[in-house]
This record gives C-alpha cells, structure tokens and sequence, in this order.
C-alpha cells in the first residue's frame, strides 16, 4: 500500500513516464500509438496534453491506471508513479491504486453514469470500492462530496437519477466520483467537450479551486489549445504518437518552437481570432454579386424564376419573419400535450454575400430555424422569405428550384454521406436529380467540384468510409456546390473537426463565398468561429433572440449580459498573443448558471426539457 | 487561475521547455489525402472480410456442393430414387447401392441426392418469396410511418401469431394437388413477418440519418430517397436474417413432408424420407441417419453462412 500523504517536501514528480511505447494490435498489424513520450506531472500542479483527434493523447493518459483498450499494450518505457515503477506491477496493485491514489473523470457525461442507479448510490459504490466508508457513511458522505463539487440541494440530488441531470450537473456527480477516495492524481479527459462553453467554465473554475484546496495534481487532456493553456501551468503538445513539444503554459504559447505547436496556435479560433477576410475585399465581392444578380437569372442554362415582388428587397436574399415554431411535448395525461416553444418570434436578414451567423447554446433553438429555412420543418408562424417570396407557398417545380438555390451543410461528417455512394455518385446526384447535363459534362463537373474543395479528381472513385471527416465535410461542400447555390446554410458544419482541419474548412468556405458570391447562413456554438467566418452576429438563447448586430459590435460591445457570458467562457481569449486581438469581456455576475431545476421549475438553461421528470415532480 | 492552495506544492526544478526534433516526426499536410490504396466501398470490404472468415469458406463450400448437386443429381448415381424393386428391399450398403436401399426397395443415395433439389428450391423461393413480402411491407412500414405503420404493424402481428408450421399444415390439408410451388407458396405467407419487423426497423433507423435530409435538401422525393437511399443501407441486417431464414424454411419443409401433410411422395423430399424411415429405426438405423445428415448439413450451411455474412456486414466490427 502507498503512503497516502503528500510528498511536499521532496521535488521529486508524482507521475513520471518516459519513453513510453504503446501499440495497438489491429487487423492490419501492430499499429504503434504512442513513441517515445516523456512527461512528468508533480504534486498539485496541472498538466495538459493538447493533440488533435488520434494523437495519442488519451491513450497515454488510459495506460497510467492501465485502462487501455484490450489490443493495446505498453511495449516499452515506464510509468512511475509515487516514485514507483508501475509499468508491469500484479493487476491487483493496479486496482488498489485506481480511485484510492488516480482518480479519473471520463469524457462523456452522457454515457459513463449508469441510468438504472441513482445517482447517490454510485458514489457511495465508488466510496465503498476504495474502502473510504461504508452503509450510512458512505451515503452521508456522498451527499458531502457532491456538494463539495458544486450541486445544490445535493441530499436531494443524490437520491435522483442520471437523466434528472443535465449534462454540467452529470459530470459535477462524475467529478465528485473521480475525486470520492481524494486521489493524489485526477486524470481529466475532454472532461468538457460535450458541454456548452458557459457550463464548461464554470466545471472547470470548480474543478480548479476544488483541486487546488485539496493539493490534487490534474492531467487533463483536452484538444483546446486556449483552455489548456488558461487551466494548466504546463503544457504538453502531441502529435501523431509523439510529444512534439512541452513546457510552461504561456510560454509555449508566445514562444512555440514546434512547427506543428506552432500551426495549431494559428488555426485555434478562440486565439487567433480574426475575420478571415478584410472588410474592403468582402464588399467588392457583395458588389460582385449584384452585378451578377440580373443578367445571371436569365443567361445560361437555367430556367428564368419567377419571383413575383423579387425586387422587395433585392439586398436581402432570405428575410425571416417572426418566425416561431412549438413542439407539442408531453404532459402529464397523454391527452393533454403543451406546446414547447423551441423558435420564438426571431426576424433578420440574409444580406446577399455575406454571412449570418447563429449562435447559441443547446438547446438555444438555433438548428430548428436553420430547418425551417431549409423547409424542412414547417413553421407554428412567421414567415420565410427567399427573394421576397415565403418559401411554404413552394410547390411542385418551384420546390425543386428552391431546393437547387439553398443547400445545406450539416454538422456530422460521418452522417452526412451515403456510405453506399461512391464520391462520384455523391457529387453527381443532385445533377442527375436536377437533369443537369448528360454523364460526360457531368463529370467534368464533379472534377471541378472536387479542384474547388482542393481534393484529387482520383478522390471519385473512393467511397466515404475511406475518408476523414474533414474530407468528408469538404465532399458535402462540394455536393452543395454542384447547383450553384445561392444560399448555404451551414449547420454546426465545422463543429465535430479538429481545429487545424476547422481553420482550414473555414477558409476554404471563406474562398468560395468570395470566388462564388454565396450567402451564409452559420449555425454554431462556437463564438469563436463566428468571429472568422461572419459579418453579422445573431445570439439566440431559449428560442429568442437576445442579441443582434455585425459581429464587431457583438464582440467589442456587447449588450445584454447573456452574449457577455458567452463571449467571457471562450477559452483562451484573454491570453495576449501576437496577432491576435484579446477577448477580454468581464463576465456579468450571475446565479449558478448550471442548475436546471433549482426549485421545482424544469430545465432554464440547459437543453431541451426533459417531459419525463417534470411529469414526475408534478 | 488557482487560487491559494492550502497545501504546499512541490514546483518543477525548472521550467523547461522541451522541443522534439522535426526528424523524428515531421510535419504532414493538414487532413492530407491517402491516394496510395485502392478504393474500397462497403460490399467490396464486407466482400474482404468475408473471404477471410474460415466460417463463410466452410459454409460456401458446402453450399457450392449441395447447390451442384440439387442442380444434376443424376451425375453421382445412375438410380432412379422413384424406382422401387421389392425384391431388393433391406439391403445392405453395396457398389450398385452405396447407402443400401429402403424398404420397400429405393435406393438411398438416390433419394439423398434428388431430396437436395426439393429441399434447395423450397428453401430458395421461399426464402425470396417471404423477403419480398416483409421487404415490402417493412419498408413502407418504417418509412410512411404513422397511422400507416400502425396498422401493417398490427396485420403483421397478426401473422406472427400463427407459427409457421401450423398455418402451413392448416393450408396444406385444404389444398389437393400439392406441389413444391404450392408448398413455398404457403411457406411464404406465413414466413414473412420477422423480415418485415427487421426491415422496419432498420428503415426507421436509417431514414433519418442526415444523409437522407441532405438528399431532400437536394431536391430528392420521398420515392427517390426510400429507393435509392433508405433500402440500400437498411437492407443488410435483412440479408442476415433471410440466408438464416433459408435453413428455417428447408426444415418446415421437411417437417410438413414428415406429416405426410407436405408433399406427396411421387417427389422425393427429405422429410418424407425420414418419416418412411422411422418404423425400421432399430433394424436399420443408416435409413433414417442419411437424409437426417443431408437435411441437417444442408441448413448448417445456410445458417453458417447467415452469420458470417453478419459478422461482414456488422458496422461495428469493422474499423473506421
């Protein structure tokens, strides 16, 4: 058994792995995860491993309490931990370490709590495995620790369960669990990732004060940059199995050595944040595209629209008009549903040229006006404009017409795409479904599709699951493109890509907005993005929208203390960097933002509500 | 940032600041494109995996011999199986009957190999008959959706109810001239309904996936989108379950010509063969074991061969 005080006196590391090899036996031979890493973590302090999807950053982190996948194994190096050599130590001297020495809080909020337990019973599980307590102290001391990480109302809290939570409150439980036998180490990994950026802070800001009062060191792995650099004191950069790059946090930032740390400073939005095109450029393109607006509609091979009151407002591509949309959600008899406002009276413009962005939070509301612009969704009320007509009068052949001038982009790369379809097949349909063209000029066209979004004519032939996402996404682009469109509607389109993958979708639809003359309609959570990619700003938040302007002023003066708070949580804003403007907004002081249902009323801020536990609480 | 720490903390002896040579990993193109390997697409890497799995080697094989000989059964023996010489009834295995002959006098290979052709055909069109049908129904079930899918769920249901062997023994006593089409007729009927169950599930899964929105977007229509997008990436859980289904449907057959209540016994079937074979159980216990054997290996195969194909086509097995 390990002493369980703190080597405060010696300046020897907690953890220390060097030379580290993992591989990972998969069907096409030893794949080698992990080469050569050197890290070392000493008592109470933080340490970030930062890498993009793939790096091998997780996997380092899984393999200190021995936690990795079944064909993975360490086939070199060491890990010391406590000053012992625990790189092929008995499992059993494993498990007495795991929890009661390394804690660990997982990824995903949503899955790693067990739906069929409460949630007091699986802290006191975990306090009972690690021998802290047992039968009425156990539970007496679970209540203890929730509270300590952050919950209110935590006697009652604990006799719930998980999916009375919502996500902040679920890893709050999970940070409790993570830190119940008050380990000297607390792997972190992307505790936040599956959580809005204002929850996100506030876990973290806990999770911080809360670990540094107990002299708890933190590895925390994250694929931000910007809150890495604003939680940790020092930072460890991996790429493709190896660390390319470590060192004291801001540093690192200022001063990075590595070419790669040094290309994943300038593709991290939340630091390097800038409209990715100047303004003069941007309106010679708007001017551009009203030179090509008449005689565009009736040259070539399109058939000439018949827009009625098409000159309205010329300007303004798509006009939405207190646009509302409710859900019936189910009440407390099956007879009597109430109406759940999801879209509440919310109006702006799509100025011809230019992009719109949406943001919000889950749950804002903003995905369901992308939808109803789309006509996929039909509105409760309010209108949608497409050149001055309301697009739920289309029908029959106009539909189509429309459906050919607004394309989406949607958010998930790997949903997005027919595995079935070859990239060819997949560029092409909409073509084909349009009648455009016969196979031969067709296929000059998916070419030329394909040069747009810089990827290989050869690329045709492969199918989807050949791809990345970011490949993905730029196919999906791509298939938008191939009617020449005059609206995109971007749908979280970059939200699941790594950031230098992000950086490089973003201009590539930045290129083609000035190459092309597109609008854009930006639906995103990340204010971040919003800042490179669109000229005017909306915040929405329950359905309404809160905020409106261009994005210069939204970020340099913001108004209502809603977009405050969201410009305040972007991570990393504040760390001056050269090149980049700050974010420096003081957050406006506010209740506990991450707790849905303080007294009886159900979910205010996070997520759609859940019918069930309102039902029950009735 | 922390604020103050009510336990000391050791600090780094230095701040240092470690940079990896770019020899040892060098910088690759953001999201570069891998043009080295050919191109894959999904039947063509379930067809890979599958042509690795000693499992679906075994069972093709198998199922390659049973298909040729259902096709020329007169190619390995020069019996006839509906020939019966009395006089060379209860024989031992000899060169002119390699399996002996039966009672009343047939020879048992014969009947063995010309069973095969019975039995594959019944399992075959049955097989092909009953996906149409669930197919069909699944599909426009999950797809349509509402009051729709409502009630094709509950006919189905309805036919779900019936095991397949009673409906079929209730049919097959009301019709008089039964013969292999009439047989995989009823088989068909009241074989369909867990076809159609996994269709639509797998339909309603599927149809909304974003692919499907984007093809609407498109300007797609819903036939469009169920034909060209929804059945092709719904349909193979449906392939699993009908190869499985195959082997089920041989063995109603048999079971129904076991009755007496099948086929009549101017065409020769296993199950017949069996029933025939029962009263002479302790005397001659080979007469019963051959077309046991043959019936028995036969849906083996299929069944083999259903989970192989499942083991390809599982999304979740195969990596990313």
């Amino acid at each position: 058994m390990m002493a369980s005080t703190n080597d405060t006196a010696t300046n020897e590391p907690l953890l220390e792995i060097s030379d580290l090899e993992i591989t990972f036996a998969t069907t096409n031979g030893p794949v080698r995860a992990v080469r050569g890493a050197n890290l070392s973590v000493y008592p109470g302090e933080t340490v970030a491993i930062v890498g993009e999807s793939g790096s091998g950053k997780s996997t380092t982190a899984m393999s200190i309490a021995r936690l990795l996948p079944e064909n993975g194994k360490v086939t070199g190096g060491s890990i010391r931990f406590g000053g012992k050599d625990i790189t092929s130590v008995p499992t059993r001297e494993i498990l007495a370490l795991r929890g009661n020495e390394i804690g660990l809080v997982p990824q995903d909020p949503m899955s790693n709590l067990n739906p069929m337990w409460k949630v007091g019973t699986q802290i006191k599980e975990a306090l009972t495995a690690n021998g802290m307590a047992r039968g009425a102290k156990a539970r007496s001391r679970a209540v203890e620790l929730l509270e300590e990480a952050g919950l209110p109302d935590a006697s009652r809290r604990a006799n719930q369960y998980p999916h009375e939570f919502s996500g902040g409150m679920k890893q709050r439980a999970l940070i409790a669990m993570g830190l119940a036998a008050r380990p000297r180490l607390l792997i972190a990994d992307e505790p936040t990732s599956a959580l809005d950026v204002t929850v996100q802070q506030q876990i973290l800001d806990h999770l911080d004060t809360l670990t540094a009062d107990l002299g708890v060191a933190v590895l925390l792995i994250t694929h931000d940059l910007g809150l890495a650099a604003e939680r940790a004191q020092h930072l460890v950069v991996m790429y493709k199995g190896q660390i390319v790059e470590s060192g004291p946090a801001i540093d690192l930032l200022q001063n990075p050595q590595h070419p790669y740390t040094q290309r994943l400073i300038s593709a991290a939005p939340s630091l390097a944040s800038r409209r990715l095109v100047s303004g003069t450029k941007r309106a010679e393109v708007r001017e551009h595209a009203h030179e090509h607006l008449q005689p565009a509609e009736s040259a070539g091979d399109r058939t000439a629209p018949e827009f009625g009151d098409a000159e309205a407002n010329l300007d303004a591509v798509i006009q939405v008009q207190e646009l509302t949309k409710e859900f019936p959600i189910r009440g407390a008899v099956p007879w009597k549903s109430m109406p759940f406002t999801a879209v509440d009276h919310v109006s702006f413009e799509i100025e011809r040229g230019t992009t719109t962005a949406i943001v919000g939070e889950s749950g804002s509301g903003k995905s369901t006006v992308a939808q109803m612009v789309l006509k996929l969704l039909q509105p409760t009320s309010g209108r949608v404009l497409f050149e001055g007509k309301d697009v739920t009068t289309y029908r029959g052949k106009e539909l189509k017409d429309l459906r050919r001038r607004v394309q989406p982009i949607f958010q998930n790369p790997y949903g997005t795409l027919d595995p079935m379809y070859s990239i060819y097949s997949t560029i092409e349909e909409p073509l084909r479904l349009h009648g455009i063209g016969d196979a031969k000029s067709r296929e000059a066209k998916v070419r030329d599709l394909l040069d747009k979004v810089a990827l290989p004519a050869e690329m045709m032939r492969r199918y989807p699951n050949e791809l990345s996402g970011g490949q993905r996404q730029r196919i999906a682009i791509a298939r938008a493109l191939a009617l020449d469109p005059e609206v995109v509607i971007c749908d979280e389109a970059v939200s699941a890509l790594d950031v230098l993958v992000q950086a490089q979708v973003l201009e590539l639809l930045n290129d083609l907005q000035g190459e092309l003359g597109l609008s854009y309609l930006f639906i995103t959570h990340d204010l971040a993005v919003v800042r490179q990619i669109a000229d005017r700003t909306l915040v929405m938040e329950k359905g309404k929208v809160v905020e409106q302007g261009t994005t210069d002023e939204v970020f340099h003066s913001p108004q209502q203390d809603y977009t405050k708070r969201l410009l305040a949580a972007i991570p990393g804003g504040a760390i001056p960097l050269a090149g980049s403007e700050t974010i420096d907004v003081q957050a406006p002081p506010v209740a506990d933002e991450d707790d849905p249902m303080p007294t009886d009323g159900p979910s205010q801020t996070d997520g759609p509500v859940d019918p069930f536990s309102r039902a029950e609480r009735a | 940032m922390r604020s103050d720490p009510r336990t000391a903390r050791s600090v780094r002896p230095a701040a240092e600041h470690v940079v990896a040579s770019l020899d040892e990993t060098p910088l690759q193109a953001v999201d570069a494109v891998d043009t080295t390997t050919a191109p894959r697409s999904m039947w063509s890497e379930a067809w890979h995996s599958l042509i690795r799995n000693p499992v679906f080697l075994i069972s093709a094989a198998l199922i390659v011999v049973i298909l040729f000989i259902a096709a020329f059964p007169g190619l390995l023996t020069n019996q006839d199986p509906n020939y019966a010489k009395i006089t060379q009834a209860n024989q031992p295995p000899s060169a002119e009957h390699p399996f002996g002959t039966t009672r009343l006098g047939y020879d048992v290979l014969a009947r063995v190999l010309y069973g095969t052709r019975t039995s594959v055909m019944v399992g075959f069109f049955t097989m092909l008959l009953a996906t149409l049908i669930g197919g069909v129904v699944g599909a426009l079930a999950g797809y349509v959706g509402g009051i729709f899918d409502a009630v094709l769920s509950r006919i189905t249901d309805i036919f779900f109810a019936i095991p397949l062997i009673l409906g079929a023994i209730v049919i097959a006593n009301r019709v008089d001239a039964l013969n292999v089409w009439i047989v995989i007729l009823v088989l068909g009927v009241f074989g369909w309904t867990n076809i159609a169950r996994i269709m639509r599930g797998s339909v309603i899964s599927v149809k909304n996936e974003d692919f499907v929105t984007a093809s609407t977007a498109l300007g797609a229509n819903p036939v469009t989108n169920l034909v060209k997008h929804v059945v092709p990436n719904a349909i193979a859980p449906v392939i699993v379950t009908a190869t499985v289904n195959l082997g089920v449907y041989i063995v109603a057959e048999a079971t129904l010509s076991f009755l007496g209540l099948g086929l009549p016994s101017s065409s020769v079937s296993w199950g017949g063969d069996i029933s025939d074979a029962r009263p002479a159980l302790r005397t001659q216990p080979m007469m019963l074991f051959y077309p046991s054997m043959a019936l028995a290996i036969t849906v083996l195969s299929f069944i083999m061969l259903g989970d192989a194909v499942r083991d390809a086509l599982d999304p979740k097995a195969r990596k990313r």
